[in-house]
Protein backbone atom coordinates (compact mmCIF):
# COMPACT_ATOMS: atom_id res chain seq x y z
CA UNK A 1 0.00 0.00 0.00
CA UNK A 2 2.81 2.34 0.94
CA UNK A 3 4.82 1.66 -2.18
CA UNK A 4 1.75 2.36 -4.27
CA UNK A 5 1.36 5.78 -2.66
CA UNK A 6 5.01 6.46 -3.45
CA UNK A 7 4.23 5.62 -7.07
CA UNK A 8 1.40 8.16 -7.15
CA UNK A 9 3.65 10.73 -5.50
CA UNK A 10 6.23 10.26 -8.25
CA UNK A 11 3.58 10.64 -10.97
CA UNK A 12 2.07 13.77 -9.47
CA UNK A 13 5.52 15.18 -8.74
CA UNK A 14 6.68 14.69 -12.32
CA UNK A 15 3.48 16.20 -13.65
CA UNK A 16 3.73 19.31 -11.49
CA UNK A 17 7.39 19.79 -12.44
CA UNK A 18 6.52 19.35 -16.10
CA UNK A 19 3.72 21.89 -15.87
CA UNK A 20 5.62 24.59 -14.01
CA UNK A 21 9.06 24.32 -15.64
CA UNK A 22 8.19 26.61 -18.57
CA UNK A 23 6.82 29.19 -16.14
CA UNK A 24 9.80 29.01 -13.79
CA UNK A 25 12.19 29.10 -16.73
CA UNK A 26 10.54 32.19 -18.18
CA UNK A 27 10.51 33.86 -14.78
CA UNK A 28 14.21 33.20 -14.19
CA UNK A 29 15.02 34.40 -17.69
CA UNK A 30 13.18 37.65 -17.06
CA UNK A 31 15.30 38.24 -13.94
CA UNK A 32 18.61 36.99 -15.32
CA UNK A 33 21.59 39.22 -15.91
CA UNK A 34 24.17 36.83 -17.24
CA UNK A 35 23.09 33.29 -17.94
CA UNK A 36 24.70 31.12 -20.55
CA UNK A 37 26.59 28.21 -19.09
CA UNK A 38 25.16 27.50 -15.65
CA UNK A 39 22.02 25.80 -14.38
CA UNK A 40 20.81 28.91 -12.57
CA UNK A 41 21.55 32.48 -13.66
CA UNK A 42 24.87 33.91 -12.54
CA UNK A 43 23.43 37.29 -11.68
CA UNK A 44 19.97 38.75 -11.25
CA UNK A 45 18.60 42.06 -12.37
CA UNK A 46 15.32 43.90 -12.69
CA UNK A 47 16.51 46.01 -15.60
CA UNK A 48 14.26 44.15 -18.10
CA UNK A 49 11.22 45.10 -16.07
CA UNK A 50 12.42 48.69 -15.81
CA UNK A 51 12.92 48.74 -19.55
CA UNK A 52 9.47 47.25 -20.10
CA UNK A 53 7.72 49.72 -17.82
CA UNK A 54 9.39 52.58 -19.64
CA UNK A 55 8.24 51.31 -23.03
CA UNK A 56 5.40 53.48 -24.24
CA UNK A 57 4.34 50.92 -26.78
CA UNK A 58 3.69 48.48 -23.95
CA UNK A 59 1.39 50.95 -22.19
CA UNK A 60 -0.44 51.74 -25.42
CA UNK A 61 -0.97 48.02 -26.11
CA UNK A 62 -2.18 47.49 -22.56
CA UNK A 63 -4.51 50.44 -22.94
CA UNK A 64 -5.93 49.05 -26.18
CA UNK A 65 -6.53 45.66 -24.61
CA UNK A 66 -8.20 47.20 -21.55
CA UNK A 67 -10.35 49.39 -23.79
CA UNK A 68 -11.58 46.36 -25.74
CA UNK A 69 -12.23 44.41 -22.54
CA UNK A 70 -14.15 47.19 -20.80
CA UNK A 71 -16.29 47.99 -23.84
CA UNK A 72 -17.02 44.36 -24.73
CA UNK A 73 -17.65 43.00 -21.26
CA UNK A 74 -19.67 46.09 -20.32
CA UNK A 75 -21.76 45.82 -23.45
CA UNK A 76 -22.22 42.11 -22.86
CA UNK A 77 -23.50 42.62 -19.31
CA UNK A 78 -25.82 45.45 -20.35
CA UNK A 79 -27.26 43.46 -23.27
CA UNK A 80 -27.25 39.92 -21.93
CA UNK A 81 -28.75 40.61 -18.49
CA UNK A 82 -32.07 41.96 -19.78
CA UNK A 83 -32.10 39.53 -22.71
CA UNK A 84 -31.72 36.41 -20.58
CA UNK A 85 -34.00 37.85 -17.91
CA UNK A 86 -36.79 38.65 -20.37
CA UNK A 87 -36.55 35.33 -22.16
CA UNK A 88 -36.48 33.15 -19.02
CA UNK A 89 -39.25 35.10 -17.29
CA UNK A 90 -41.61 36.03 -20.15
CA UNK A 91 -40.80 33.96 -23.23
CA UNK A 92 -39.88 30.57 -21.75
CA UNK A 93 -40.56 28.78 -25.03
CA UNK A 94 -37.65 30.56 -26.74
CA UNK A 95 -35.15 29.52 -24.14
CA UNK A 96 -33.67 26.70 -26.19
CA UNK A 97 -33.00 29.08 -29.08
CA UNK A 98 -31.26 31.48 -26.75
CA UNK A 99 -29.17 28.61 -25.42
CA UNK A 100 -28.26 27.35 -28.89
CA UNK A 101 -27.23 30.83 -30.07
CA UNK A 102 -25.22 31.43 -26.90
CA UNK A 103 -23.39 28.12 -26.86
CA UNK A 104 -22.59 27.98 -30.58
CA UNK A 105 -19.39 30.10 -30.35
CA UNK A 106 -17.98 27.42 -28.07
CA UNK A 107 -17.69 25.10 -31.06
CA UNK A 108 -16.49 27.68 -33.59
CA UNK A 109 -12.77 28.49 -33.34
CA UNK A 110 -11.70 32.12 -33.93
CA UNK A 111 -9.88 31.13 -37.09
CA UNK A 112 -13.23 30.08 -38.63
CA UNK A 113 -15.13 33.04 -37.21
CA UNK A 114 -12.55 35.43 -38.63
CA UNK A 115 -13.05 34.16 -42.20
CA UNK A 116 -16.71 35.19 -42.24
CA UNK A 117 -16.14 38.43 -40.34
CA UNK A 118 -13.52 39.59 -42.83
CA UNK A 119 -15.90 38.75 -45.65
CA UNK A 120 -18.86 40.65 -44.15
CA UNK A 121 -17.05 43.75 -42.94
CA UNK A 122 -14.33 44.42 -45.49
CA UNK A 123 -16.80 45.71 -48.07
CA UNK A 124 -20.51 46.44 -48.13
CA UNK A 125 -22.44 48.93 -46.00
CA UNK A 126 -20.49 48.53 -42.75
CA UNK A 127 -16.75 48.64 -43.30
CA UNK A 128 -15.25 48.12 -39.87
CA UNK A 129 -12.59 45.51 -40.72
CA UNK A 130 -9.28 46.75 -39.37
CA UNK A 131 -10.87 48.91 -36.68
CA UNK A 132 -11.31 48.01 -33.01
CA UNK A 133 -15.09 47.90 -33.50
CA UNK A 134 -15.01 44.63 -35.41
CA UNK A 135 -13.11 43.18 -32.45
CA UNK A 136 -15.80 44.38 -30.05
CA UNK A 137 -18.35 42.42 -32.09
CA UNK A 138 -16.16 39.35 -32.37
CA UNK A 139 -15.33 39.43 -28.65
CA UNK A 140 -18.98 39.88 -27.72
CA UNK A 141 -19.60 36.52 -29.41
CA UNK A 142 -16.43 34.97 -27.92
CA UNK A 143 -17.50 35.56 -24.33
CA UNK A 144 -21.17 34.78 -24.99
CA UNK A 145 -21.10 31.17 -23.69
CA UNK A 146 -19.56 32.25 -20.38
CA UNK A 147 -21.81 35.24 -19.85
CA UNK A 148 -24.89 33.24 -20.79
CA UNK A 149 -24.14 30.38 -18.40
CA UNK A 150 -23.17 32.71 -15.57
CA UNK A 151 -26.27 34.87 -15.84
CA UNK A 152 -28.69 31.99 -16.44
CA UNK A 153 -27.36 30.03 -13.47
CA UNK A 154 -27.59 33.08 -11.20
CA UNK A 155 -31.16 33.74 -12.30
CA UNK A 156 -32.05 30.13 -11.54
CA UNK A 157 -30.36 30.15 -8.16
CA UNK A 158 -32.33 33.16 -6.96
CA UNK A 159 -35.63 31.86 -8.44
CA UNK A 160 -35.99 34.98 -10.57
CA UNK A 161 -39.45 34.04 -11.92
CA UNK A 162 -41.00 33.72 -8.46
CA UNK A 163 -39.23 36.85 -7.27
CA UNK A 164 -40.69 38.89 -10.12
CA UNK A 165 -44.16 37.41 -9.63
CA UNK A 166 -44.03 38.33 -5.97
CA UNK A 167 -42.79 41.84 -6.69
CA UNK A 168 -45.48 42.41 -9.34
CA UNK A 169 -48.13 41.12 -6.98
CA UNK A 170 -47.02 43.76 -4.52
CA UNK A 171 -47.50 46.43 -7.16
CA UNK A 172 -44.00 46.84 -8.58
CA UNK A 173 -43.50 47.36 -12.29
CA UNK A 174 -41.38 44.92 -14.29
CA UNK A 175 -38.47 47.31 -14.39
CA UNK A 176 -38.69 47.97 -10.66
CA UNK A 177 -38.82 44.25 -9.97
CA UNK A 178 -35.73 43.70 -12.04
CA UNK A 179 -33.76 46.63 -10.71
CA UNK A 180 -34.52 46.38 -7.01
CA UNK A 181 -35.14 42.67 -6.45
CA UNK A 182 -33.43 40.53 -9.09
CA UNK A 183 -30.37 42.59 -9.99
CA UNK A 184 -28.89 42.99 -6.48
CA UNK A 185 -29.29 39.27 -5.90
CA UNK A 186 -27.43 38.11 -8.97
CA UNK A 187 -24.63 40.67 -9.13
CA UNK A 188 -22.13 38.44 -7.32
CA UNK A 189 -22.99 35.49 -9.54
CA UNK A 190 -22.25 37.55 -12.63
CA UNK A 191 -18.88 38.63 -11.24
CA UNK A 192 -17.36 35.20 -11.84
CA UNK A 193 -18.34 35.00 -15.49
CA UNK A 194 -17.27 38.60 -15.97
CA UNK A 195 -13.79 37.91 -14.62
CA UNK A 196 -13.53 34.74 -16.70
CA UNK A 197 -14.42 36.75 -19.78
CA UNK A 198 -11.82 39.37 -18.93
CA UNK A 199 -9.13 36.69 -18.61
CA UNK A 200 -10.25 35.10 -21.86
CA UNK A 201 -10.10 38.37 -23.79
CA UNK A 202 -6.77 39.27 -22.27
CA UNK A 203 -5.22 36.21 -23.88
CA UNK A 204 -7.05 36.46 -27.20
CA UNK A 205 -4.73 36.55 -30.19
CA UNK A 206 -6.35 34.97 -33.26
CA UNK A 207 -9.13 37.54 -33.84
CA UNK A 208 -6.86 40.44 -32.93
CA UNK A 209 -4.20 39.34 -35.40
CA UNK A 210 -6.49 38.39 -38.29
CA UNK A 211 -9.07 41.17 -38.05
CA UNK A 212 -7.01 44.16 -36.97
CA UNK A 213 -3.33 43.26 -36.59
CA UNK A 214 -0.92 46.14 -36.09
CA UNK A 215 -3.54 48.83 -36.74
CA UNK A 216 -4.78 48.56 -33.15
CA UNK A 217 -2.05 46.79 -31.25
CA UNK A 218 -3.28 44.70 -28.32
CA UNK A 219 -1.03 43.22 -25.66
CA UNK A 220 -0.94 39.85 -27.47
CA UNK A 221 -0.02 41.43 -30.79
CA UNK A 222 2.71 43.42 -29.03
CA UNK A 223 4.00 40.22 -27.46
CA UNK A 224 3.99 38.35 -30.79
CA UNK A 225 5.93 41.19 -32.36
CA UNK A 226 8.56 41.17 -29.59
CA UNK A 227 8.89 37.39 -29.79
CA UNK A 228 11.98 37.40 -31.92
CA UNK A 229 13.65 40.41 -30.34
CA UNK A 230 15.22 40.59 -26.86
CA UNK A 231 14.43 37.34 -25.08
CA UNK A 232 14.82 38.84 -21.63
CA UNK A 233 12.47 41.71 -22.30
CA UNK A 234 9.88 39.36 -23.80
CA UNK A 235 10.14 37.16 -20.71
CA UNK A 236 9.39 40.20 -18.60
CA UNK A 237 6.28 40.87 -20.72
CA UNK A 238 5.17 37.24 -20.46
CA UNK A 239 5.59 37.22 -16.68
CA UNK A 240 3.78 40.55 -16.25
CA UNK A 241 0.99 39.36 -18.52
CA UNK A 242 0.71 35.99 -16.78
CA UNK A 243 0.62 37.64 -13.33
CA UNK A 244 -2.46 39.59 -14.42
CA UNK A 245 -4.07 36.39 -15.70
CA UNK A 246 -3.22 34.60 -12.44
CA UNK A 247 -4.74 37.41 -10.42
CA UNK A 248 -7.95 37.21 -12.46
CA UNK A 249 -8.33 33.43 -12.44
CA UNK A 250 -7.23 33.26 -8.81
CA UNK A 251 -10.10 35.56 -7.88
CA UNK A 252 -12.48 33.47 -9.98
CA UNK A 253 -11.37 30.26 -8.25
CA UNK A 254 -11.71 31.84 -4.83
CA UNK A 255 -15.20 33.13 -5.59
CA UNK A 256 -16.43 29.81 -7.02
CA UNK A 257 -14.91 27.95 -4.12
CA UNK A 258 -16.69 30.12 -1.62
CA UNK A 259 -19.94 29.66 -3.46
CA UNK A 260 -19.58 25.90 -3.62
CA UNK A 261 -18.68 25.65 0.04
CA UNK A 262 -21.51 27.78 1.33
CA UNK A 263 -24.41 25.39 0.58
CA UNK A 264 -22.52 22.39 1.94
CA UNK A 265 -22.00 24.28 5.19
CA UNK A 266 -25.71 24.91 5.39
CA UNK A 267 -26.45 21.26 4.75
CA UNK A 268 -24.11 20.48 7.62
CA UNK B 1 -68.48 25.62 -6.88
CA UNK B 2 -69.43 29.22 -7.01
CA UNK B 3 -69.11 31.13 -10.18
CA UNK B 4 -67.47 34.49 -9.61
CA UNK B 5 -69.56 36.08 -12.33
CA UNK B 6 -72.83 35.17 -10.63
CA UNK B 7 -71.65 36.64 -7.37
CA UNK B 8 -70.72 40.00 -8.73
CA UNK B 9 -72.62 40.61 -11.90
CA UNK B 10 -70.85 42.83 -14.39
CA UNK B 11 -72.58 43.88 -17.56
CA UNK B 12 -71.00 41.73 -20.30
CA UNK B 13 -70.09 44.72 -22.43
CA UNK B 14 -68.12 46.40 -19.66
CA UNK B 15 -66.24 43.17 -18.86
CA UNK B 16 -65.36 42.88 -22.47
CA UNK B 17 -63.94 46.36 -22.60
CA UNK B 18 -61.92 45.80 -19.44
CA UNK B 19 -60.57 42.54 -20.77
CA UNK B 20 -59.59 44.15 -24.03
CA UNK B 21 -57.89 46.92 -22.13
CA UNK B 22 -55.82 44.44 -20.13
CA UNK B 23 -54.98 42.41 -23.21
CA UNK B 24 -53.88 45.53 -25.03
CA UNK B 25 -51.72 46.52 -22.12
CA UNK B 26 -50.09 43.09 -22.00
CA UNK B 27 -49.53 43.18 -25.75
CA UNK B 28 -47.95 46.61 -25.49
CA UNK B 29 -45.70 45.41 -22.68
CA UNK B 30 -44.65 42.37 -24.68
CA UNK B 31 -43.76 44.55 -27.63
CA UNK B 32 -41.72 46.73 -25.34
CA UNK B 33 -39.93 43.67 -23.95
CA UNK B 34 -39.28 42.36 -27.45
CA UNK B 35 -37.69 45.66 -28.37
CA UNK B 36 -35.23 45.15 -25.53
CA UNK B 37 -34.12 41.89 -27.19
CA UNK B 38 -33.17 43.75 -30.35
CA UNK B 39 -29.49 44.51 -29.52
CA UNK B 40 -28.84 40.85 -28.73
CA UNK B 41 -30.47 39.73 -31.98
CA UNK B 42 -28.44 42.28 -33.94
CA UNK B 43 -25.18 41.07 -32.43
CA UNK B 44 -26.04 37.42 -33.09
CA UNK B 45 -26.92 38.14 -36.72
CA UNK B 46 -24.05 40.55 -37.29
CA UNK B 47 -21.21 38.67 -35.67
CA UNK B 48 -22.24 35.05 -35.30
CA UNK B 49 -24.79 33.74 -37.79
CA UNK B 50 -24.13 36.33 -40.51
CA UNK B 51 -20.40 35.66 -40.85
CA UNK B 52 -20.94 31.88 -40.77
CA UNK B 53 -23.53 32.11 -43.55
CA UNK B 54 -21.29 34.50 -45.50
CA UNK B 55 -18.40 32.05 -45.23
CA UNK B 56 -20.57 29.12 -46.35
CA UNK B 57 -21.90 31.12 -49.30
CA UNK B 58 -18.48 32.47 -50.23
CA UNK B 59 -17.05 28.95 -50.34
CA UNK B 60 -19.30 28.18 -53.33
CA UNK B 61 -17.94 31.00 -55.48
CA UNK B 62 -15.03 31.04 -57.89
CA UNK B 63 -12.01 33.26 -57.21
CA UNK B 64 -13.68 36.14 -59.06
CA UNK B 65 -16.54 36.11 -56.54
CA UNK B 66 -19.21 36.06 -59.28
CA UNK B 67 -19.45 32.53 -60.63
CA UNK B 68 -21.18 29.90 -58.49
CA UNK B 69 -19.17 26.69 -58.39
CA UNK B 70 -17.84 23.91 -56.19
CA UNK B 71 -14.41 24.50 -57.67
CA UNK B 72 -12.91 25.60 -54.33
CA UNK B 73 -13.65 22.25 -52.70
CA UNK B 74 -12.31 20.41 -55.75
CA UNK B 75 -9.14 22.50 -55.56
CA UNK B 76 -8.61 21.46 -51.95
CA UNK B 77 -9.18 17.79 -52.59
CA UNK B 78 -7.01 17.78 -55.71
CA UNK B 79 -4.12 19.74 -54.23
CA UNK B 80 -1.39 17.76 -52.51
CA UNK B 81 -0.42 20.88 -50.58
CA UNK B 82 -3.84 21.54 -49.01
CA UNK B 83 -4.51 17.86 -48.40
CA UNK B 84 -1.22 17.75 -46.55
CA UNK B 85 -2.28 20.73 -44.42
CA UNK B 86 -5.47 18.88 -43.46
CA UNK B 87 -3.55 15.69 -42.83
CA UNK B 88 -0.93 17.44 -40.69
CA UNK B 89 -3.65 19.10 -38.61
CA UNK B 90 -5.52 15.82 -38.16
CA UNK B 91 -2.38 13.88 -37.20
CA UNK B 92 -1.13 16.51 -34.77
CA UNK B 93 -4.58 16.83 -33.17
CA UNK B 94 -5.10 13.07 -32.88
CA UNK B 95 -1.62 12.47 -31.55
CA UNK B 96 -1.69 15.27 -28.97
CA UNK B 97 -5.24 14.39 -27.88
CA UNK B 98 -4.45 10.66 -27.41
CA UNK B 99 -1.23 11.35 -25.51
CA UNK B 100 -2.80 13.97 -23.27
CA UNK B 101 -5.81 11.78 -22.49
CA UNK B 102 -3.57 8.86 -21.50
CA UNK B 103 -1.41 11.08 -19.27
CA UNK B 104 -4.50 12.74 -17.80
CA UNK B 105 -6.21 9.40 -17.02
CA UNK B 106 -3.14 8.24 -15.09
CA UNK B 107 -2.45 11.59 -13.41
CA UNK B 108 -6.07 12.21 -12.40
CA UNK B 109 -6.18 8.73 -10.88
CA UNK B 110 -3.03 9.53 -8.89
CA UNK B 111 -4.72 12.77 -7.76
CA UNK B 112 -7.51 10.78 -6.09
CA UNK B 113 -4.98 9.05 -3.82
CA UNK B 114 -4.21 12.27 -1.96
CA UNK B 115 -6.13 14.17 0.71
CA UNK B 116 -8.93 16.48 -0.44
CA UNK B 117 -6.83 19.53 0.36
CA UNK B 118 -3.94 18.40 -1.81
CA UNK B 119 -6.35 17.38 -4.56
CA UNK B 120 -7.77 20.88 -4.60
CA UNK B 121 -4.27 22.33 -4.78
CA UNK B 122 -3.37 20.06 -7.69
CA UNK B 123 -6.54 21.00 -9.54
CA UNK B 124 -5.69 24.62 -8.99
CA UNK B 125 -2.25 24.09 -10.54
CA UNK B 126 -3.93 22.41 -13.52
CA UNK B 127 -6.36 25.31 -13.81
CA UNK B 128 -3.63 27.93 -13.57
CA UNK B 129 -1.33 26.27 -16.11
CA UNK B 130 -4.23 25.72 -18.52
CA UNK B 131 -4.21 29.50 -18.91
CA UNK B 132 -0.62 29.43 -20.05
CA UNK B 133 -1.16 28.97 -23.76
CA UNK B 134 -0.84 30.62 -27.12
CA UNK B 135 1.92 33.15 -27.74
CA UNK B 136 3.36 33.21 -24.18
CA UNK B 137 3.57 29.42 -24.10
CA UNK B 138 5.34 29.23 -27.45
CA UNK B 139 7.76 31.89 -26.30
CA UNK B 140 8.46 29.95 -23.13
CA UNK B 141 9.30 26.85 -25.13
CA UNK B 142 11.50 28.88 -27.44
CA UNK B 143 13.67 30.15 -24.58
CA UNK B 144 13.84 26.67 -23.03
CA UNK B 145 14.24 24.44 -26.07
CA UNK B 146 14.85 26.74 -29.03
CA UNK B 147 18.11 26.98 -30.95
CA UNK B 148 19.71 28.97 -28.12
CA UNK B 149 17.37 27.63 -25.46
CA UNK B 150 18.45 27.14 -21.88
CA UNK B 151 18.05 23.36 -21.95
CA UNK B 152 19.51 23.06 -25.43
CA UNK B 153 22.68 24.86 -24.38
CA UNK B 154 22.83 23.22 -20.98
CA UNK B 155 22.57 19.70 -22.33
CA UNK B 156 25.06 20.26 -25.09
CA UNK B 157 27.54 21.65 -22.52
CA UNK B 158 26.97 18.65 -20.31
CA UNK B 159 27.79 16.49 -23.29
CA UNK B 160 24.30 14.98 -23.45
CA UNK B 161 23.03 15.10 -26.97
CA UNK B 162 19.34 14.33 -26.30
CA UNK B 163 18.43 17.47 -28.13
CA UNK B 164 21.04 17.13 -30.86
CA UNK B 165 18.53 16.10 -33.52
CA UNK B 166 15.71 18.02 -31.92
CA UNK B 167 14.19 21.01 -33.66
CA UNK B 168 11.54 22.97 -31.79
CA UNK B 169 10.33 24.71 -34.93
CA UNK B 170 9.07 21.50 -36.47
CA UNK B 171 6.51 18.74 -36.09
CA UNK B 172 8.10 17.37 -32.89
CA UNK B 173 8.23 20.86 -31.38
CA UNK B 174 4.59 21.53 -32.24
CA UNK B 175 3.51 18.19 -30.77
CA UNK B 176 5.44 18.94 -27.57
CA UNK B 177 3.81 22.35 -27.11
CA UNK B 178 0.34 21.08 -28.07
CA UNK B 179 0.58 18.30 -25.51
CA UNK B 180 1.61 20.84 -22.89
CA UNK B 181 -1.52 22.93 -23.28
CA UNK B 182 -3.79 19.90 -23.65
CA UNK B 183 -2.74 18.08 -20.46
CA UNK B 184 -4.12 20.52 -17.83
CA UNK B 185 -7.40 20.77 -19.75
CA UNK B 186 -7.63 16.97 -20.04
CA UNK B 187 -7.01 16.56 -16.30
CA UNK B 188 -9.72 19.06 -15.41
CA UNK B 189 -12.18 17.29 -17.70
CA UNK B 190 -11.40 13.72 -16.63
CA UNK B 191 -10.87 14.21 -12.91
CA UNK B 192 -14.58 14.62 -12.03
CA UNK B 193 -15.49 11.26 -13.57
CA UNK B 194 -13.27 9.46 -11.05
CA UNK B 195 -15.67 10.77 -8.42
CA UNK B 196 -18.31 8.57 -10.05
CA UNK B 197 -16.43 5.37 -9.22
CA UNK B 198 -17.65 4.37 -5.80
CA UNK B 199 -15.56 2.63 -3.17
CA UNK B 200 -18.38 0.13 -2.63
CA UNK B 201 -17.99 -1.11 -6.20
CA UNK B 202 -14.39 -2.04 -5.50
CA UNK B 203 -15.43 -3.79 -2.29
CA UNK B 204 -18.20 -5.67 -4.07
CA UNK B 205 -15.79 -6.66 -6.82
CA UNK B 206 -13.19 -7.98 -4.38
CA UNK B 207 -15.88 -9.82 -2.39
CA UNK B 208 -16.67 -11.65 -5.62
CA UNK B 209 -13.00 -12.63 -5.91
CA UNK B 210 -12.18 -9.90 -8.41
CA UNK B 211 -8.64 -8.56 -8.54
CA UNK B 212 -7.71 -4.91 -8.87
CA UNK B 213 -6.93 -5.55 -12.53
CA UNK B 214 -10.25 -7.25 -13.26
CA UNK B 215 -12.06 -4.41 -11.48
CA UNK B 216 -10.54 -1.84 -13.83
CA UNK B 217 -11.06 -3.98 -16.94
CA UNK B 218 -14.70 -4.86 -16.24
CA UNK B 219 -15.97 -1.92 -14.20
CA UNK B 220 -13.60 1.03 -13.88
CA UNK B 221 -12.62 1.62 -17.50
CA UNK B 222 -16.11 0.99 -18.95
CA UNK B 223 -17.52 3.57 -16.53
CA UNK B 224 -14.82 6.09 -17.44
CA UNK B 225 -15.00 5.40 -21.17
CA UNK B 226 -17.72 7.88 -22.20
CA UNK B 227 -15.99 10.70 -20.36
CA UNK B 228 -12.62 9.71 -21.84
CA UNK B 229 -14.15 9.72 -25.33
CA UNK B 230 -15.86 13.05 -24.67
CA UNK B 231 -12.64 14.60 -23.37
CA UNK B 232 -10.79 13.25 -26.36
CA UNK B 233 -13.18 14.93 -28.77
CA UNK B 234 -12.85 18.29 -26.96
CA UNK B 235 -9.05 18.07 -27.04
CA UNK B 236 -9.13 17.09 -30.69
CA UNK B 237 -11.30 20.07 -31.56
CA UNK B 238 -9.11 22.30 -29.40
CA UNK B 239 -6.00 21.30 -31.32
CA UNK B 240 -7.67 21.51 -34.74
CA UNK B 241 -8.69 25.11 -34.10
CA UNK B 242 -5.44 26.17 -32.38
CA UNK B 243 -3.84 29.07 -34.20
CA UNK B 244 -1.82 31.32 -31.87
CA UNK B 245 0.55 28.63 -30.61
CA UNK B 246 1.39 27.36 -34.08
CA UNK B 247 1.66 30.90 -35.47
CA UNK B 248 4.19 31.90 -32.82
CA UNK B 249 6.23 28.72 -33.07
CA UNK B 250 6.46 27.91 -36.76
CA UNK B 251 5.00 30.97 -38.47
CA UNK B 252 4.21 29.85 -41.96
CA UNK B 253 7.02 27.31 -42.12
CA UNK B 254 4.77 24.43 -41.31
CA UNK B 255 1.75 23.36 -43.28
CA UNK B 256 -1.27 23.38 -40.93
CA UNK B 257 -4.95 23.89 -41.75
CA UNK B 258 -5.43 26.84 -39.39
CA UNK B 259 -2.27 28.58 -40.65
CA UNK B 260 -3.33 28.05 -44.27
CA UNK B 261 -6.80 29.51 -43.66
CA UNK B 262 -5.24 32.53 -41.99
CA UNK B 263 -2.88 33.20 -44.87
CA UNK B 264 -5.64 32.72 -47.48
CA UNK B 265 -7.99 35.25 -45.88
CA UNK B 266 -5.65 37.83 -44.37
CA UNK B 267 -2.17 37.78 -45.83
CA UNK B 268 -1.00 40.21 -48.49
CA UNK B 269 0.63 37.65 -50.73
CA UNK B 270 -1.73 34.72 -51.13
CA UNK B 271 -5.16 36.25 -50.71
CA UNK B 272 -7.84 33.80 -51.90
CA UNK B 273 -10.85 34.40 -49.64
CA UNK B 274 -13.17 31.92 -51.41
CA UNK B 275 -10.68 29.10 -51.04
CA UNK B 276 -10.10 30.14 -47.41
CA UNK B 277 -13.86 30.03 -46.85
CA UNK B 278 -14.06 26.49 -48.24
CA UNK B 279 -11.29 25.39 -45.89
CA UNK B 280 -13.00 27.21 -43.04
CA UNK B 281 -16.19 25.27 -43.79
CA UNK B 282 -14.25 22.01 -43.66
CA UNK B 283 -12.65 22.95 -40.34
CA UNK B 284 -16.01 24.03 -38.89
CA UNK B 285 -17.56 20.72 -40.02
CA UNK B 286 -14.80 18.81 -38.20
CA UNK B 287 -15.35 20.85 -35.05
CA UNK B 288 -19.11 20.40 -35.12
CA UNK B 289 -18.59 16.67 -35.65
CA UNK B 290 -16.32 16.48 -32.60
CA UNK B 291 -18.74 18.52 -30.46
CA UNK B 292 -21.67 16.38 -31.55
CA UNK B 293 -19.71 13.27 -30.56
CA UNK B 294 -18.91 14.82 -27.17
CA UNK B 295 -22.56 15.69 -26.60
CA UNK B 296 -23.60 12.09 -27.29
CA UNK B 297 -20.95 10.79 -24.93
CA UNK B 298 -22.04 13.19 -22.18
CA UNK B 299 -25.61 11.93 -22.54
CA UNK B 300 -24.37 8.39 -22.05
CA UNK B 301 -22.56 9.35 -18.87
CA UNK B 302 -25.71 10.91 -17.50
CA UNK B 303 -27.80 7.85 -18.33
CA UNK B 304 -25.19 5.47 -16.91
CA UNK B 305 -24.47 7.23 -13.68
CA UNK B 306 -27.72 8.88 -12.68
Amino acid sequence: MKSSLAFHKVIVGLLVIYLIIPLVGTFLFSMAGKWDHTILPESYTVKWYIELFQDERFYRALQHTLFLIVVTVGLSVVIMLPTIFIITVYFGKWEKWLQAASMLPYGIPPIVGAVGLIKVYSDGPIQIAGTPWILVGAYFITILPFMYQGIRNSLRTVNAIQLVDAAELLGATKFQAFRTVVFPNIISGILVSTLLSVALLFSEFAFANLLVGGRFETIQIYLADKLNKSGHLTSAIVITYYSIILLLTGTVLKLTFRKENAPSLLKG
Amino acid sequence: MVNVRTMKPIPPLLANIEEREVLRKIKKQKLYLLALLLPFILFIIGFEIGPLVAMLKDSFYADDGIQVTIQQYLTIFKSKFYLQAIQNSLVISLFSAVTSVIIAVIAAYSFTKFSQKIQNRLLMIANMTSNFEGIPLSFSYIILLGNNGLFTLLFSKLGLDIFAGFNLYSWTGLILVYIYFQIPLAIMLIYPSYQGIKKQWKEASSLLNGTALSFWIHIGIPVLLPSIAGTFSILFANAMGAYATAYALVGSNYNLLSLQIASLVSSDVSLRPQLGSAMGVLLAATMIGAMWFNERMMRRIRRDLR
